[in-house]
Order: structure tokens, then C-alpha cells, then sequence
């Protein structure tokens, strides 16, 4: 276990590394100048000289990388061309925000995928389970961008229910805050209550039919208890394995249910940094955020081993 | 779902109305169309920004209704008959937001720090001004390396911002961090991509008339997104409303519209000797050019896209415009005529061009409409919808044949025309260069008598709008929207939002 | 018929352990009436985008100034979009981009990700290692913002975003085929391959990969419901299909604007994506129920 630990944890290093050059690469090979886009409409050659010079766009790119890592290694992501404001500061402006999306997505999603999921399989092949599986069904299919335009329509424009967009701190007004994140949260969380719905249900099936839940049947336990005692709690363990997977990937930035919401967290930072091509930015965040997902991976196969010990190896 | 949303929704309106009740502190809230940059009036250069600085930067002078240039924290100027020095006057008894009293040194300081700060936009703004003598505590002195009359409106915008010279020497050049100007409003809190809070500077050299005591300004993209929150109530007012919003706007009693004639314009950049790409009949042959400009229906284009609202255009200034030249008037859709001149340059067969478009719906759909039209007169146009860094990185380059981009505007006409026609200029990307255009407007940047400068103009006029690299189209609105809480909201054409003088109900 | 002992082995109820596992495996699918619809719209949609000239009742993009965000009536069945475009021809000329987009940039993905994975699998060592580093890597990146990168990089065509799609979703089909080359190779049959002196390549080739179909095929059909919502994504921010060439994903951005005053221009794109998502979707289920040896 410890020397599969200590291998794991090794591979990280170079994963990391991969991440760095690749963000730093695809961000050069980007076509536009990014003086040339922060000047916008005031272009003149001498100040534009001025801005390469101070932000070292023209030295040679593996310079370039060369004091990126640099500042990384000791502590330091860099600062936003655009904003003057150090990158660290906007990670830690913005994690509270994504950190709050994403934990009420993954509420949303356990909320309707786990018991829809149990369902099916309890009522396996009746009207319950079909209707489980076209729900999981629409739930993957569904664009994103499209389901949060509809719910903007009905639930802003035309009801009037819920603010179309923005946010608001929890700690500032907690209610605004939950109506201003419920609409995006839900079109984050239904793609993935669909994918849990049906992990859930293949878990169960198959804990169903095993010899403990069998055992317990036959000592006559009522079969509400044999569901949600025994079978349930084997069944949980892929699922909610699956379920730090998927945070992981919601930290990295919902990309465009941000924008479509204008909701100020990672995914809208990344995006409009890439259009404004603010590299420290991207780079900074982008690597912030995959070095979360590569550890929440590691935790999740950890755990994923710590339970199935023939996985081990 | 719909229970839960519907008691969110119940939450949110109570806790929005005993906040209403409870403070007595007025809070407007603004919609803005994007995020701004970064709040330092020498570094910042968007146009959104520039909304933000109208409330906590007051600056030498301002525009009024009429474009004409009265004084703000000035008082008055004078400017010698040869045109090189300016004598401007301050007004007494002003302090910035941390208490330092505004005067001649603060202003010396300000417009220095625009001249020599490292990066600083404001450079080739007012790079006429080579030296600045403190005259007496309240005045001081311009010298101007050469006449320049567009300075004055120069010093209308950000160049003529004053900020804190202690505040900046704290802060260097994360000044825009925590700006400290004297503006009617001081800086609170900045959230990147989510609000600015301003509140009211008790210390306002005009605080009788500032009668709200926050502002929040909120970024936020999509106009309609933007509109509904105006609708709600989370909005106070919004700026940029769309054209085709407009008549949701009017129907709703609640809800107030102004207008009023931006100061910019969009056009057509057509590539005329900048690269390989300008190798066509059409860099080549201003005729050809004219044949497209005849085959492009204005009013059309207005309709489409913009329900018949914006300005049909066809100069760098609007046709309200003092200085527009009313001897060049937008010429009429000529399918024939385009067809004829086509003919005459030797043009067979369809001519392929390749139209650069900057990533917008609103952008993408003037170009489809242009396209559609163009067919008929025999230009095969290629639109290519380009991310907006891509293309200015591609217009510098030359990789482009037409290019549709627009220019937000300059009060004073040399804004809206020299840096795009003269000879090598920064934002002439097309490459056009006219000995004549270049004196003429060297004669209308010495002049200072308006009538003077329009004549130096016609004679660009005669030259570029015949054979020039920028085909006019139109001139947006300014839409801002807002509820009938606010009062007394005046809209001045440069489309910034001043925030003296409004009321909350 | 190496697939088919390699199947049967674990199959302990097939009925017939000559009959060949495709014929099976679509004996199985035509039993799942949820992955016949799919095959179904499929199938329609493909013939949509083939014969949309002769389907479609106007031409997708000749403008008509009058009649501009009209709604539906019965001379535009789903009404007109913001230049007075018929918005049904376009749908039905949008399926081409949307179908070839799917198709097109998985056929990318598979060409890339799949002999990188035999590669990975097979080879094992430092080019494992190597290969196994990058492919986190990329997966640790957010697919969307890899897609814009590559797409931004490459220049907004459709063709683009195809190749942005394709090499972003590549990593997905190493890391299968890969696992799936790994299982392979302590099988029997492959040792014994191996024992009568047969070159890596032709082990790799004729005895491994046919045996990692079945896999393959699952998630290629899920990865083309992916790759549809990706194009459309990519579209809807402007890096797609170019105007005025119609694309769903670029429907809906230029619909976003008028979703109070033309709700339908929204509408029906995102239906649109949705079904054709939805067939592929249900398709991909019932072919990894009848392709996989567990299932009955």
C-alpha cells in the first residue's frame, strides 16, 4: 500500500509539469499580441514597446517559461496584465465562488441521482425505472448552455422568480446568495445527477443480488431495511468515489454556465482571460485548478483501493 | 423545484425589502455591458472603465450636451494666440479622497505622471505638452512642443484625470488597485468580474448635488440577461441596451429609455496597401471600392439589425455632428452604378474578398446583411468571424482584406480621424497615406476657430471619402436604460454615465 | 476467431458459441427498443444532412429583409432568424455540421488516441510512463478551455474545431485503450502469439485491437454525443462554423439576443442538439449492453 502510495504521489510531479508546459505552450501558440489586445483602442507603438518590455512578451518563449516557473516554485503565479492585481489574490477571490457552485451542483446532483438511481433498481423494469432512465437520459443530453438559456427565459425574463444573473456572497445575504447560484447549480448538477443516477443503479442491482443482501432477505428483514441498510451502503462507495471525481472537474471552472450566469468564479476568469489573452492568468489559474483535480484523483483511487484491496498493483 | 424556487424567490424579495426600508442609505446599481480594466487613469483604456472613472475621477474639464468644453476641476484656460501655451486655472477648495488638497502641484503632478509613467496610454494623447510650470498655487502653464487644439478635449477624458500624488507615489503602479482621485465618489471595493463599489465622498467640492450615497457597478455580458435584471428590480440602471431591446423597453411603464447620438462610429476597414492580402483589384482601384460602398443599402443595414434605430452614417462623425460635411452626404444603393464602375475597372465575375469579423452577434449579423447585399453587385464576400485579440493582431498584420470593427468615439473630430488616415499612423492598419490628407489635418490640429478646423476637414473629406481605406456604415445610440426610481439621469453623447445630479426615489 | 473464444470464455450463458459476436451483438441491439429509436433518428438525421438540399424548403441562407424574426407560420414552419433566414432549412442543413463535427473529429480522436494507447499499453516502460504523464495531464486541463485554446490557435473554421475537438477528446481513448491493451496481454491467446516468435506489431495489431473493439465502439458513440455538444459550444462562442453557414451551436448564440422578443430562434437548435445528442446516447447504452459479455 505504501510503496503504491509513494508511486502514485511521484506521478504527480510530471503530470504537473505536462500541465505547466502545456498551458504555457498552447497559450503562444496563440494567435494575437497581448499588448496589442490590453492596448485595445490605444495603440500606440512607443507604449506598446513599453508594456512588452515590462511583462518580458519579448523575450524568447523558453525565457519566458523559464522565470514563469520561477516565480511559481517560489510561491509567486504572477500578476494579471489587465488588472495589475497579483494572480494569487484572484484565485482567492474566486475559489469561495466555485467552491460554493460546485458544492451545491454535487448537492443537486447526489440530491436527485442517488435516490432516482435506487428507485430504478428497486422497481427495476416498471414505469419508475423507465422514467429514471429517460430522466438520466435527458440529463446527459441536455447542452448546458442551452438548458441555462430556457431557465433564464422562464425563470427571469418571463416569471421573474429568480435573478438572471450575478452573484452575491453567502456571508454577505445568504438567501440572495442561494437564488442567485440555484439556476446555475441545477444545470451544473442535472448533467451529473444523470451519470450518478446510473452508477447508482448498477451499483445497486448488483448489491441487490448479492449473498449478504440475499442472507439478510432470508432472515426476514423488511425489505426497506435490506435496500437501504445493506445493499445501499455497498452500493455508495463507487458512487461517491465518482462524486469527488466530478467536484474535481466542477473546481476546474464551469465554463460556460459561468458566462451564461455571469457568475464571477474560475470557469469566467479562465474563458475571459483567454479571450483578453492575460497569461498569468490562465497559466496561473489553469494550473491551480488541475493540480486540485490531479490531488481529488489521487484521494478518490486512495480510497477507491483502501476498499478494494484486489485492485491494488 | 418550482416550490423551492418560488420560496427563494419569496426570500429574496422580503430580505430586498427590508434592506429597502431598514437603510437609509440610497444605493444605485449599474448594469455594465463588460468588466473593466484596470481603474488607473494612465493605464486604464476601455471604454466601460472610462463609465466607472465618471463617478470617482472628475477630471479638468468635461463635455456638455452640446460637446462643448466647460470646466470641472478647472476653472478656465487661456490659450496664447500661437497656439503653445496653455494657461489653466483651478478650482479652489477641492480635496481628493484621502484629504490631500487638489492645487497646482497635484496638477503638475497628474499630468506628468500621464506624460512619464512607464506603460501610460495618456502619453500620445497629450504628447504635445513638453513641459508644465506650476504658475501660482492655482494655475499653471502648458507648453506645447507644437498648437494642438484637439488638447482641450484630450483633457475632458482621462488624461485629464488628477489623482493623489501621495496616494500614487504609495501605491506605484498598483495605484488602479485602490484609486484615489477626486472624483463625487471614493472607491470602496473592487471584486474582479462581479462589482466596483463607490460611496460618497463627504468632501465633494459639489456634494450638494450628489444625493446618492453608494453605487455598485455590476459587469455584466449579455444584454439580455443585463435587461432582465433591470426588469426585476436588481438593476437601478443599465447601459448598452440593444436596439432590438428598445421596444420592450417603452412598453414597460416602469422603465425609462435615453438616447442619444454616440460619438462613434462603424465602418469598414478595407486593407490598401498593408501586406500581401491588399494585392487585389480592390486595394488597388478606388473605383472598386465605391462599387461596394453603392451596393451597401444604410437604412437597411439599420433596419435589419438594429430595428431602425442607430444613425445611418457615411463620415467619421455623425450627421448631427458639427463638423460633418454636409457637402458628402450618404450616397443612396446604387446596384447599377456598382455594376457600371465594377465594369469599368476591368472587374469580371464575382470578386472574392475575405471579411474579417470580430466575434459578436450583433457584428456577425451586419456582416451577414452586407454580404447578402454585396451578392447582388458582384462581391463574393467571405466572412470570417475572428476572436477579437486574433483580429487586431490581424488587422495590424495585414492578414485581412475588409474588416468590420468600430471606434468608440472622441469628442473632439482629430479623435475619430487622424490616428485612422494620416500617413503611418497607429490605428492605420489599412495603409492609406495622402500627402494631402496629412497636411489638412495638420491644419485642423493647429486651427482653433471650429469653423476653420471644419473647412481643413472638408479637404480630408473630398480625398478619404472617395478613395480613403474606411467605408463608414453607421453610428450606434447611446441606449441606457433605466427604472423610475431614478431622477434627473442626463445622458451626455459620449455614453458615460455622469452619476451628479441623480436621485433615487 | 480469436474475439470469439476471448468473449465466450466469459460469457457462461451464450446460446451458440459459433455464432459470430457482431451478428450477436446486433441480434442483441435490435432488441433494445431504446437503442433502435436512437439508430433510428440516427439514421434520420445522417439522411437529413445527405439529402438536405432536397429537404430542405429554402435556401439556408438567403436572407429576406422582410422578413426578419418572424415567428412560425406556415410559410416558415419554425419561423425566421435575425436576418430573415428560414430556420427549419437551416436545421436541416445545420445537421451537416453538427453530424460531421461528431463523426469527423471522434474519427480524429481514435486515430490519435488509439495507437498511443496500443503503444502505451503494449510497450509499456518509459514510453508508458511518458505517454500515461501527458494524457493526465490533458485530462486534468478542462476539456472547454483546451477545445478554445486549439480552436483559437488554429483559426475559427469548422474544420478547426473538428481537429480542437478531436485532439482534446484523444485522451480519453488512449487511457481506454490502453487499460484495455493491458488486460489483453497476459491473455492466453497473446502469450501464445507471442511464444510462436509473432512481431510486436502484428501481435499489437491482429491480436490485441480486435479484442478492444467492443470498448472502443461504446465510447466512440458517447464521445460523438460529446463531441456534438462541444461543437455547438464552440460554435455558440464564436470559434465553429462560419456565417453564413449554419451551425446549431451558432444558431443559439445569435438567438441568445432575442430570447424575450424570438424564444423559437432557441428553441428549436437546442432541440435540435438535444435529439441528436439523446440518439447517440441511446445508441452508445445499447450497444455497450449487447456488446458487452456480462449482459444477457
Amino acid at each position: 500500500m505504501l510503496s503504491y502510495l509513494t508511486q502514485r504521489l511521484l506521478q504527480i510531479i510530471p503530470t504537473i509539469f505536462f500541465v505547466s508546459i502545456m498551458i504555457f505552450g498552447l497559450q503562444q501558440l496563440l494567435p494575437g499580441d497581448p499588448a496589442l489586445i490590453m492596448a485595445g483602442e490605444e495603440r500606440d507603438p512607443g507604449v506598446l514597446a513599453e508594456i512588452r518590455a515590462q511583462y518580458r512578451l519579448d523575450e524568447p518563449i523558453p525565457v519566458q517559461y523559464f522565470y514563469w516557473i520561477k516565480g511559481v516554485l517560489s510561491g509567486n503565479l504572477g500578476e494579471s496584465m489587465r488588472l495589475k492585481s497579483s494572480v494569487a489574490s484572484l484565485v482567492a477571490e474566486k475559489l469561495p465562488v466555485t467552491l460554493q457552485l460546485a458544492c451545491m451542483a454535487i448537492v443537486v446532483a447526489l440530491g436527485i441521482g442517488i435516490p432516482a438511481g435506487i428507485v430504478s433498481a428497486v422497481k427495476k423494469d416498471t414505469a419508475w425505472d423507465y422514467g429514471a432512465n429517460l430522466f438520466a437520459l435527458w440529463g446527459l443530453s441536455t447542452p448546458n448552455f442551452w438548458l441555462g438559456i430556457l431557465m433564464i427565459f422562464l425563470f427571469s425574463v418571463t416569471l421573474g422568480w429568480l435573478p438572471a444573473s450575478g452573484y452575491v456572497r453567502l456571508g454577505e445575504n445568504w438567501q440572495a446568495s442561494l437564488a442567485a447560484t440555484v439556476m446555475p447549480a441545477f444545470v451544473l448538477g442535472n448533467a451529473f445527477a444523470a451519470v450518478l443516477m446510473r452508477h447508482t443503479r448498477s451499483a445497486m442491482l448488483q448489491a441487490m443480488g448479492a449473498d449478504y443482501v440475499r442472507t439478510a432477505r432470508a432472515k426476514g428483514l423488511e425489505e426497506r431495511r435490506v435496500v437501504l441498510k445493506h445493499a445501499l451502503r455497498n452500493a455508495l462507495t463507487p458512487v461517491i468515489t465518482l462524486g469527488a471525481l466530478e467536484f474535481g472537474t466542477l473546481l476546474s471552472g464551469a465554463v460556460l454556465t459561468e458566462q451564461i450566469f455571469t457568475i464571477p468564479g474560475f470557469g469566467k476568469l479562465i474563458v475571459d482571460s483567454v479571450f483578453n489573452r492575460d497569461y498569468a492568468v490562465v497559466q496561473g489559474v489553469v494550473l491551480v485548478t488541475s493540480t486540485i483535480y490531479i490531488l481529488l484523483n489521487l484521494l478518490a483511487d486512495i480510497a477507491y483501493v483502501l476498499v478494494n484491496p484486489r485492485l491494488r498493483g | 423545484m418550482k416550490r423551492l424556487a418560488l420560496s427563494l424567490a419569496l426570500t429574496v424579495a422580503m430580505t430586498a425589502s427590508m434592506a429597502g426600508s431598514a437603510a437609509a442609505q440610497s444605493h444605485l446599481r449599474i448594469g455594465l455591458a463588460e468588466d473593466p480594466d484596470v481603474l488607473d487613469p494612465s493605464l486604464a483604456r476601455t471604454y466601460v472603465g472610462r463609465i466607472v472613472f465618471a463617478s470617482i475621477c472628475d477630471k479638468l474639464f468635461d463635455i456638455d450636451e452640446k460637446l462643448a468644453i466647460v470646466p470641472q476641476l478647472a476653472l478656465g484656460q487661456e490659450t496664447s494666440a500661437d497656439g503653445k501655451t496653455v494657461i489653466i486655472k483651478l478650482r479652489p477648495n477641492v480635496k481628493f479622497h484621502d484629504g490631500e488638497t487638489f492645487d497646482a502641484a497635484a496638477a503638475k503632478y497628474s499630468l506628468e505622471r500621464h506624460l512619464n509613467m512607464k506603460g501610460s496610454f495618456r502619453k500620445p494623447e497629450i504628447a504635445a505638452v513638453d513641459t508644465i510650470d506650476v504658475v501660482d498655487p492655482l494655475t499653471i502653464k502648458l507648453n506645447l512642443k507644437a498648437p494642438f487644439s484637439p488638447l482641450l478635449a484630450q483633457l475632458t477624458d482621462r488624461a485629464g484625470m488628477m489623482v493623489s500624488p501621495k496616494a500614487s507615489e504609495a501605491a506605484g503602479d498598483k495605484f488602479g488597485l485602490k484609486p484615489v482621485c477626486a472624483g463625487p465618489y471614493k472607491f470602496v471595493e473592487r471584486v474582479q468580474q462581479d462589482r466596483i463599489v463607490v460611496e460618497k465622498f463627504a468632501d465633494y467640492w459639489d456634494k450638494d448635488h450628489v444625493f446618492i450615497d453608494k453605487i455598485t457597478y455590476l459587469p455584466i455580458v449579455d444584454a439580455t440577461v443585463r435587461l432582465a435584471n433591470l426588469r426585476s428590480g436588481g438593476l437601478d440602471l443599465i447601459e448598452r441596451v440593444l436596439a432590438t431591446d428598445i421596444k420592450t423597453v417603452r412598453d414597460n411603464p416602469k422603465l425609462k429609455l435615453i438616447k442619444a447620438v454616440s460619438l462613434g462610429y462603424q465602418g469598414i476597414t478595407m486593407n490598401l496597401k498593408n501586406g500581401p492580402k491588399s494585392d487585389t483589384p480592390f486595394g488597388k482601384d478606388a473605383r472598386v471600392r465605391r462599387a461596394l460602398e453603392l451596393a451597401i443599402d444604410r437604412d437597411a443595414i439599420n433596419q435589419v439589425v438594429f430595428n431602425g434605430e442607430f444613425v445611418p452614417g457615411n463620415q467619421w462623425v455623425s450627421p448631427q455632428n458639427p463638423y460633418y460635411q454636409q457637402a458628402f452626404p450618404i450616397p443612396k444603393r446604387d446596384v447599377a452604378k456598382a455594376n457600371a464602375l465594377l465594369k469599368e475597372a476591368g472587374v469580371t465575375g464575382p470578386l472574392s474578398l475575405d471579411l474579417m469579423v470580430p466575434n459578436g452577434a450583433e457584428a456577425k449579423a451586419v456582416a451577414e446583411v452586407i454580404q447578402s447585399m454585396a451578392a447582388e453587385a458582384g462581391f463574393d464576400l467571405k466572412i470570417r468571424v475572428t476572436e477579437f485579440a486574433t483580429s487586431l493582431k490581424q488587422a495590424e498584420d495585414g492578414a485581412y482584406q475588409l474588416f468590420l470593427i468600430g471606434w468608440s468615439g472622441r469628442s473632439d473630430p482629430d479623435g475619430n480621424s487622424y490616428s485612422f488616415q494620416t500617413c503611418g499612423s497607429p490605428q492605420n492598419n489599412a495603409g492609406y497615406c495622402d500627402k494631402e490628407v496629412d497636411a489638412a489635418h495638420q491644419e485642423a490640429r493647429t486651427k482653433s476657430d471650429p469653423a476653420d478646423r471644419k473647412k481643413a476637414y472638408e479637404k480630408v473629406a473630398a480625398k478619404f471619402l472617395t478613395e480613403g481605406s474606411i467605408l463608414y456604415l453607421y453610428h450606434p445610440q447611446v441606449l441606457v436604460a433605466h427604472t423610475d426610481k431614478v431622477e434627473g439621469y442626463k445622458q451626455m453623447p459620449d455614453g458615460l454615465v455622469r452619476v451628479v445630479g441623480i436621485k433615487l426615489k | 476467431m480469436t474475439a470469439a473464444t476471448a468473449l465466450s470464455a466469459t460469457t457462461p450463458d451464450v446460446t451458440t458459441h459459433e455464432e459470430n459476436p457482431w451478428a450477436r451483438a446486433w441480434r442483441r441491439l435490435k432488441r433494445r427498443k431504446g437503442a433502435m429509436a436512437g439508430l433510428f433518428v440516427v439514421v434520420l438525421f445522417i439522411a437529413l444532412a445527405v439529402f438536405a438540399p432536397l429537404i430542405a424548403p429554402y435556401d439556408p441562407i438567403a436572407t429576406s429583409f422582410t422578413q426578419v424574426r418572424k415567428a412560425p407560420s406556415w410559410a416558415h414552419w419554425l419561423g425566421t432568424d435575425e436576418v430573415g433566414r428560414d430556420i427549419l432549412s437551416r436545421i436541416i442543413f445545420g445537421a451537416r455540421a453538427s453530424l460531421s463535427a461528431g463523426l469527423v473529429s471522434v474519427g480524429i480522436a481514435l486515430s490519435a488516441g488509439v495507437p498511443l494507447g496500443l503503444l502505451a499499453g503494449y510497450a509499456g516502460g518509459w514510453i508508458d510512463a511518458l505517454l500515461s504523464r501527458i494524457v493526465d495531464a490533458m485530462l486534468a486541463v478542462p476539456f472547454l478551455i483546451l477545445a478554445i485554446a486549439l480552436a483559437a490557435f488554429l483559426g475559427p473554421s469548422l474544420g478547426n474545431a473538428m481537429i480542437a475537438i478531436g485532439v482534446t477528446a484523444a485522451p480519453v481513448f488512449v487511457r481506454l485503450t490502453r487499460g484495455q491493451t493491458l488486460a489483453a496481454k497476459v491473455e492466453d491467446y497473446v502469450e501464445a502469439a507471442r511464444a510462436v516468435g509473432n512481431p510486436h506489431w502484428r501481435i499489437a495489431l491482429v491480436h490485441v485491437l480486435p479484442n478492444i473493439v467492443p470498448p472502443l465502439l461504446v465510447q466512440a458513440s458517447l464521445a460523438i454525443a460529446g463531441a456534438i455538444i462541444a461543437e455547438a459550444a464552440l460554435s455558440f462562442l464564436g470559434l465553429g462554423q462560419q456565417p453564413p453557414a449554419p451551425s446549431w451551436g451558432s444558431m443559439l448564440n445569435a438567438a441568445q439576443r432575442f430570447i424575450a422578443q424570438a424564444p423559437w430562434m432557441a428553441f428549436w437548435p437546442g432541440f435540435a442538439i438535444f435529439f441528436a445528442v439523446l440518439s447517440f446516447n441511446l445508441l452508445g447504452d445499447g450497444l455497450r449492453d449487447a456488446l458487452d459479455p456480462r449482459h444477457k
